[in-house]
């Protein structure tokens, strides 16, 4: 089986994912929430069939406390999530009383969020910060790791990038749920990045690990015959591994768990899948084109490559 | 060999037996540790879980103003008390941050937010107040009304926290019966340490300003043998009796043990908060969200899973059995692990479950496909569980290491800046983590020798293991 002949189609077809996704961030912006703009996140229930149609939250919201910038979504029946501007502790009571007075019925409180502007870009920046600290420190200990190779930092700079790119698919899907459902970038997304990061690291390292292996037991072979080898000889495994914790496990979690969980679970799923993906067809096929320095000929024979 | 995997089995076994006992949600699991009592029988569920609040109380000061660790460690204390008052089961309260400028408060279960902010927040007002002569002073935590006149010309902080009639022509005679007066504020307070009389019994030494020197001298000299009330935020701490005229420096005796000393001292000095805090984050969740996100993620948990059990028993037959018997292993002892250690459980914190179940799963996984692989080759049974183990192990080592790297740095990040989702994720991923490398190492051999000793039919039926 020859996987790594075509690595450039991979190539393209990972652009061909990332660079919408990109472009969508670029245009709409990713949907920042809360827990990184700064702003308060109001969930209340109301008493079945009494809930009000958004536009009349906005106005109640401007008109008796006078908070513009509203966005009133319904979530399930009979509940909305209002999102604003910074409000205290003190304003909110008084809006869920001047809810019940104005809708009628009890207004139960489900959840309120209020993140100082200054709080979330923190949370932001500094989750990017440890992101990167982290990945660094990856990049040393795969150099350790594979330091009995031919260019060891290699495998920890390919790793990198397939991780980078797994991160940059889960934004770009991030952007574009945010643009088409509404999905919001907040802390739960935060954690699935988290997670991804750590499942495309170990994935990288268990396919690494079998090229480190062959690479001692077949000395002679071409770099790309021998990676190539390497993946197919791990491909039963990557596949099995994948359907365990991605498709079983998180697809239960997205069919049957809550509107929250499900933007959380489909997250996982497509990172996650990103994860064992760029293992085959990002990571490995990087070490052959850094091997084989194919960069030097890319603008004489593009066309070739590429078909 | 045989005596080592013997040894193993019963290690297993009992870490079994134990992590069993542990889960069972009616195990009674409560130790004495010197004077503290700790309960472990429930897992330590986080606030999107179970419900409550979270408030995070910033220091208000100018950019650039230095942050005294001991007076942010002072306010942290006073925070602390006021939320006990609230009676919230298992309330947290930390610093946190670079500059140590930050607060969290958590009060898992509490639902009322309003009451539990408006708690926090109070600015601490502390006062002495004036008992008429004869009368004697309230009990020792009773809320009184206080009026805090003018003429005393200190301090009795903003208008807004003196809830006693504004008009500054307002006299005793005019006020309610039940409204005492205020002699002077904390802010007459020079200083205040404790100090111990000639029998040993502790008591509290304090110094006065200029200005409270003035007041409290002439008032003390006039007023011998009446009562004087210690009042922060309108409640009694304290009453003792005026013994003799006070300038300059005085003493409380009182019946105090040294802690309810050290306390009043900390009051007296500290009264008003020693920073001014103000609330930057707060979130309340109601308990019926958190009760739906956990019931609805247990549930697909189980589905989930079902379905890989199933998976792994269709695909990898023997020795998928022994994986599901490993992952379940796995499973108690990171639970165990949990409830013991204990370790905060949200939904960030599944996440890392979740992750580090995959890679415990991916284990199994990496030895059973090169246990394929060397039967394939042509070795028996017996002889290929060594190097089929042996040629997994790089793998499932170095990616767990790298996960365990993942984990501290996150961790670390975490604690230093506050952000309690990073640091959820990283201690349950890194628990799980170091089970699973345990399992791989240990109970996924271990039962794989069990089955190949104890079952010698196995040899002969490598259909068994899915070749």
């Amino acid at each position: 089986m020859d996987i790594l002949g075509k690595r450039y189609w991979y190539f393209l077809l990972s652009l061909a994912l990332i660079i919408p996704g990109l472009a969508a961030m670029g245009v709409w912006g990713l949907p920042l929430a809360i827990d990184f703009t700064g702003g308060s996140l109001l969930e209340v229930q109301f008493g079945s069939g009494q809930a009000p149609p958004p536009a009349e939250v906005t106005a109640l919201y401007e008109q008796e406390f006078d908070i513009t910038n509203t966005r009133v979504q319904t979530s399930g029946a009979d509940v909305l999530i209002v999102r604003s501007p910074f409000i205290e502790e003190a304003t909110r009571a008084e809006i869920v009383r001047a809810m019940e007075a104005r809708f009628g019925g009890p207004v139960t409180l489900k959840r309120f969020d209020s993140v100082g502007p200054t709080i979330g870009q923190e949370v932001a920046a500094r989750a990017a910060l440890a992101v990167g600290v982290a990945a660094l420190a990856v990049v040393v200990y795969i150099y350790f790791a594979f330091r009995g190779l031919p260019h060891a930092l290699r495998y920890g700079v390919c790793a990198i990038i397939a991780m980078i790119h797994d991160v940059a698919v889960v934004l770009s899907l991030g952007a574009i749920g945010g643009h088409f459902f509404g999905w919001q970038i907040d802390s739960l997304f935060l954690t699935a990045t988290l997670t991804v990061v750590g499942f495309s690291v170990q994935d990288k390292i268990v396919v690494f690990d079998r090229i480190r292996e062959n690479s001692r037991i077949y000395r002679r072979l071409p770099f790309e015959f021998l990676a190539n080898h390497s993946i197919v000889q791990t491909l039963q495994r990557s596949i099995n591994t994948q359907l365990m914790t991605v498709q079983f496990l998180l697809l239960a979690l997205a069919l049957f768990g809550g509107v929250t969980l499900r933007e959380f679970a489909i997250t996982l799923v497509v990172g996650l899948l990103s994860g064992t993906y760029s293992s085959i067809f990002i990571a490995a096929p990087i070490l052959v084109v850094w091997e084989k320095r194919e960069w030097t000929r890319w603008f004489g024979r593009r066309a070739e490559a590429a078909a | 060999m045989q005596q080592r995997f013997l040894n193993w089995l019963i290690v297993i076994v009992v870490a079994l037996a134990i992590s069993i006992y542990v889960v069972l949600p009616t195990s009674h699991l409560v130790f004495t540790l010197g004077n503290q009592t700790i309960d472990r029988s429930q897992f330590r569920q986080g606030l999107d879980l179970q419900g409550g609040i979270q408030v995070l109380l910033e220091a208000d000061l100018p950019a650039g103003t230095n942050i005294n660790a001991v007076a942010m460690e002072t306010a942290k204390r006073i925070v602390e008390q006021r939320v006990n008052g609230l009676g919230v089961a298992e309330p947290t309260i930390q610093t946190q941050g670079e500059r140590r400028d930050r607060i969290v408060v958590e009060l898992p279960g509490f639902t009322d937010p309003e009451q539990a902010i408006a708690t926090i927040r109070q600015t601490g007002l502390l006062e002495f107040v004036i008992i008429p002569t004869g009368e004697l002073p309230p009990a020792e935590g009773a809320v009184i009304q206080t009026y805090c006149p003018v003429v005393t010309q200190v301090d009795c902080g903003n208008p807004a926290q003196t809830p006693a009639p504004a008009s500054t022509e307002a006299t005793t005679d005019t006020l309610p019966a039940k409204t005492y007066v205020t002699l002077m504020t904390g802010a007459a307070l020079q200083d205040a340490t404790v100090g111990a009389d000639e029998l040993g019994n502790p008591l509290i030494n304090f110094t006065l300003t200029g200005d409270g020197n003035r007041i409290f001298g002439a008032f003390t000299s006039a007023h011998i043998g009446d009562y004087l009330a210690i009042v922060l935020d309108k409640t009694v701490i304290s009453a003792p009796v005026i013994q003799a005229a006070i300038t300059d420096r005085g003493q409380i005796s009182g019946n105090f043990t040294i802690d309810s000393a050290n306390q009043l001292a900390l009051q007296l000095r500290y009264g008003s908060l020693p920073v001014p805090l103000k609330v930057v984050e707060s979130r309340v969740i109601g308990p019926s969200l958190g009760q739906d996100s956990l019931n609805r993620s247990l549930m697909a948990g189980a589905i989930g899973m079902t379905v890989v059990v199933l998976f792994m028993l269709l695909y990898y037959r023997l020795p998928g059995l022994i994986a599901v018997l490993a992952i379940l292993t796995y499973g108690l002892i990171t639970l165990a692990l949990f409830k013991l250690i204990p370790v905060t459980l949200s939904l960030a914190g599944i996440a890392g479950f979740l992750l580090s179940t995959g890679s415990a799963l991916d284990a199994n996984i990496l030895i059973f496909e090169r246990l394929k692989e060397e039967l394939r080759n042509g070795r028996s049974l017996r002889a290929a569980l060594a190097p089929a183990w042996q040629r997994a192990w790089p793998s499932i080592r170095d990616s767990n290491i790298a996960a365990v790297i993942i984990c501290l740095i996150l961790y670390w990040f975490g604690s230093a800046f506050g952000a309690s989702i990073v640091q959820g994720f990283a201690v349950t991923l890194f628990v799980g983590v170091l089970i699973s490398l345990f399992c791989a190492l240990v109970v996924t051999r271990t039962f794989l020798t069990a089955t190949v000793e104890w079952f010698h039919g196995v040899e002969e039926r490598p259909a068994w293991f899915g070749v």
